[in-house]
């Protein structure tokens, strides 16, 4: 009984947070990815794009409470999703026109690019902040838990509880069919190996007669979806607030890089190797020891190899580790 | 002369605004704009030796600036007796156990042939010497932290005047540089960009967490000055004299003997706190002028020609028998050390140290849109940059209120999109820089004032 308990204590603490936070990574650096994979370039502006497609789907969500439409059980912002996404794809497409091109067209090198999508993501954090301020937003309405922790007790007699949250399910739901859709579509459709044969040889891609400009629609088109879903869910489980968005870039970098930056699909595991070694390095596993061990040998410490401050700091190390050792990221990405 | 002109008139542009905000808002106001711009001019020339003259990014500044921070707590405050007898020990063999892990990595690293076992052994020794210094140490840090946590919970400094910490910090920010360098300088720029960003960070969060060594997020206040306090001024004679000299002419055309008493109180009391900041400003602008002095030399002798050389060609000055993986690493420590100059004067002039406030917008992509801004490769178009970005930074609010009132003047007050706009005037500073960096990168994508080398 007690080797349950223990499993159901991991299940609850770590399992299941790391794969919604995972999930949440891995769709922002899908985002990372394909942009450094096609246009070639590190956008520093991703956290804060994300935010702006959060906050667009804010805004249809209250639009849409506003007018009394619901989803019963289901948060109304998977509703207001689908604008949202609208709106991102409009403001990327805008930011590509009057900024991006221009350094494309002239060949840039890619610290060219860096810098530019510095002074974009300046801008697009000043845009989120006039809209819709600085503040921590929750916008989640709809049944909040699944299995609720006291529940799951009384049901199955253990001493641990288990707490399923809607969101969870909801992120680790959609990211699934997110992700599957769009390695369909990479793989399996013309305009998916085009775009691949353009982030491996541009040249040779352009004389197959490829066409540069669609290639570059489809990219942002892709990455608003993938800003706007990862970022809302990522609103949806915890909250919305600016700050935080940009915070986040930098485990979304960290896990496209991990990953092999350019490759999706390692950016897609990238994302799980940062947050679950983020959440099993700084878990206190007493209580797990206490119900594995014999009573005799139970710890006196907390068993924690780092304190939750340093979360961030994981991920950061990790990926430091990887720059040293492996700079193409674990599962061969781009060559650089 | 004449080819200078365009130096000349930035910056005495740049003055006439400093001076038109002392003149129209407060001489208070003008001078701490003033203060902040040196020392971000001092943070600009850490930068662009970095990147004008060697190409090299580094988006981990907020770590160099926190670390030379760091240093003004170390070198200035009083050590706390109490807390080094209560867990001094156990730190110091901390301490002593990573230097014992260091060396022995570097001893396997030298006797061993490159392999598997090594690599994995040295990553063992690692794992477990973090493991075992974590355990050592544990019960000093608690007992550290417990010694009147309210007031102090640290170790404390060495309490020496501040002042010190200025060297002190740029040997801190060197020392860390050397490592980053050594571990991340071959990276490709862009990786370095991001890879120095996230070391920045876990520098932050050491800083923001181990109490034992720096408060963490409680701060520290009340750091020693280089500079007199305003209190002691307003009792001193010989500074009453000086301000009733300076103001002769308002204070005789007030009759009444006790109405000028007071108005010579307030006057003494706005002029000490204009006298405390222009002591900063002169300190800073020796600091500034010292720095200027030695990179323009740097810049024009045969070190500064073979950085330009390996910049524009790494290939090409690798073949002429240059080491361009020393002088990376040379010139990241240097940048980094001038860097953390510009931490230990922020904190000196503050005159208290807060983990929490270093955010990487503030203290590295600011940075950045001031040496993009004012022009790479050249040290009078950082320090301009520098004046130029911070005078804009500050003022952004006001000039956004003003223009959103003037736009929305026929609007009456209580409609709400108005009232929202003047509500989010702080954040227009954002779309500012944002702008600003945009459009120098597209039409002067070398900045305000450019690179231009002569050969002499």
């Amino acid at each position: 009984m007690d080797f349950v308990n223990a499993i159901i204590l991991l299940l609850n603490y770590i399992f299941i947070p790391a794969l919604t936070y995972g999930s949440q990574l891995a769709l922002g650096a899908i985002f990372v990815t394909l942009i450094y994979g096609i246009l070639r370039f590190a956008n520093f502006a991703t956290g804060d794009m994300m935010s702006f497609g959060t906050m667009a789907t804010i805004l249809f969500t209250w639009y849409f409470q506003s007018l009394g439409v619901s989803l019963g059980v289901l948060p109304t912002a998977l509703l207001a999703i689908p604008f949202g996404i609208i709106f991102m794809i409009f403001y990327m497409l805008l930011i590509d026109k009057f900024v991006f091109k221009y350094y494309r067209n002239q060949k840039s090198p890619p610290v060219q690019f860096a810098m530019v999508s510095i002074g974009v993501m300046f801008v697009t954090q000043a845009v989120v902040r006039i809209i819709i301020g600085p503040s921590d937003r929750r916008f989640f309405d709809g049944e909040k838990f699944i299995i609720k922790a006291r529940e799951f007790k009384e049901m199955t007699g253990l001493n641990e509880g288990l707490a399923l949250k809607s969101t969870q399910v909801i992120t680790i739901f959609v990211t699934i069919v997110l992700v599957s859709l769009l390695f369909w579509f990479l793989n399996r459709t013309k305009t998916g190996k085009s775009m691949k044969a353009y982030s491996d040889n541009e040249d040779l891609a352009l004389l197959s007669g490829i066409d540069p400009k669609k290639i570059v629609l489809v990219t942002w088109v892709i990455a608003g979806i993938l800003a706007t879903i990862g970022g809302a869910l990522y609103g949806l489980d915890k909250s919305f607030k600016p700050f935080t968005y940009f915070n986040n870039m930098l485990p979304i970098f960290a896990a496209a890089i991990v990953g092999g930056i350019g490759n999706p699909f390692g950016a897609f595991l990238g994302g799980y190797v940062i947050a679950f070694s983020e959440i099993l390095l700084t878990y206190a596993y007493k209580k797990f020891f206490m119900y594995v061990l014999p009573e005799s040998m139970e710890p006196n410490s907390l068993v924690q190899l780092l304190s939750t401050d340093y979360k961030f700091a994981v991920s950061f190390s990790i990926l430091v580790i990887v720059l040293i050792y492996r700079p193409s990221g674990i599962f061969k990405g781009k060559v650089l | 002369m004449r080819k200078n002109l365009n130096v000349i008139a930035a910056y005495s542009i740049m003055m006439v605004l400093i001076l038109m905000v002392g003149i129209f808002q407060s001489w208070n106001i003008a001078l701490s704009i003033f203060n902040l711009c040196l020392i971000s001019a001092v943070m600009t020339m850490g930068a662009n030796i970095q990147w004008g003259y060697a190409g090299l990014i580094n988006f981990g500044i907020m770590g160099y600036t926190a670390l030379g921070g760091l240093a003004a707590v170390l070198i200035s405050v009083d050590p706390v007796q109490e807390a080094w007898r209560a867990g001094g020990f156990d730190i110091l063999m901390s301490l002593w156990l990573i230097v014992v892990m260091v060396l022995v990595i570097r001893f396997i690293l030298k006797r061993f042939e490159k392999s598997k076992i090594r690599t994995y052994s040295i990553a063992a020794i690692i794992i477990s010497g973090i493991l075992l210094i974590r355990f050592s140490a544990e019960p000093g840090i608690e007992a550290i932290e417990a010694v009147d946590p309210a007031k102090t919970g640290f170790l404390g400094g060495f309490g020496l005047p501040i002042i010190f910490s200025w060297i002190v910090g740029a040997l801190f920010a060197g020392g860390l540089a050397f490592i980053v360098g050594k571990v991340a300088l071959g990276l490709r720029a862009d990786y370095l960009a991001i890879a120095t960003l996230l070391i920045s960070e876990i520098v932050i969060a050491i800083i923001k967490h181990e109490d034992w060594l720096t408060r963490g997020v409680k701060n520290v206040i009340g750091l020693k000055r280089p500079a007199p306090y305003e209190v002691d001024l307003q009792t001193t004679d010989w500074f009453i004299k000086l301000v009733e000299k300076f103001n002769a002419g308002k204070l005789s055309v007030i009759e009444n003997l006790a109405d000028r008493q007071a108005a010579l109180n307030q006057l003494v009391i706005e002029g000490s706190s204009v006298f405390v900041k222009l002591c900063y400003s002169g300190l800073f602008l020796v600091v500034v002028i010292i720095l200027l002095i030695l990179t323009q030399k740097a810049l024009y002798s045969p070190w500064g020609r073979m950085m330009r050389a390996i910049r524009d060609n790494e290939e090409a000055a690798n073949a002429m028998g240059k080491n361009v993986v020393k002088q990376h690493l040379l010139i990241f420590i240097l940048g980094s050390a001038i860097v953390g100059i510009a931490g230990a004067m922020l904190v000196t002039q503050d005159g208290l140290f807060t983990p929490g406030s270093y955010r990487p917008m503030r203290y590295t992509f600011l940075i950045w849109v001031m040496v993009i801004v004012g022009g790479s490769g050249n040290n009078f178009g950082a320090i301009l940059g520098g004046f130029v970005v911070w005078f804009l930074w500050i003022e952004a609010a006001p000039i956004s209120l003003f223009l959103i009132n003037f736009f929305t003047a026929g609007i009456p007050e209580t409609n709400a999109l108005k009232a929202h706009l003047i509500e989010s005037v702080p954040y227009f500073r954002f779309l500012l820089m944002g702008l600003g960096l945009l459009f120098i990168m597209r039409y002067r994508p070398k900045g305000i004032l450019p690179e231009k080398i002569e050969i002499k």
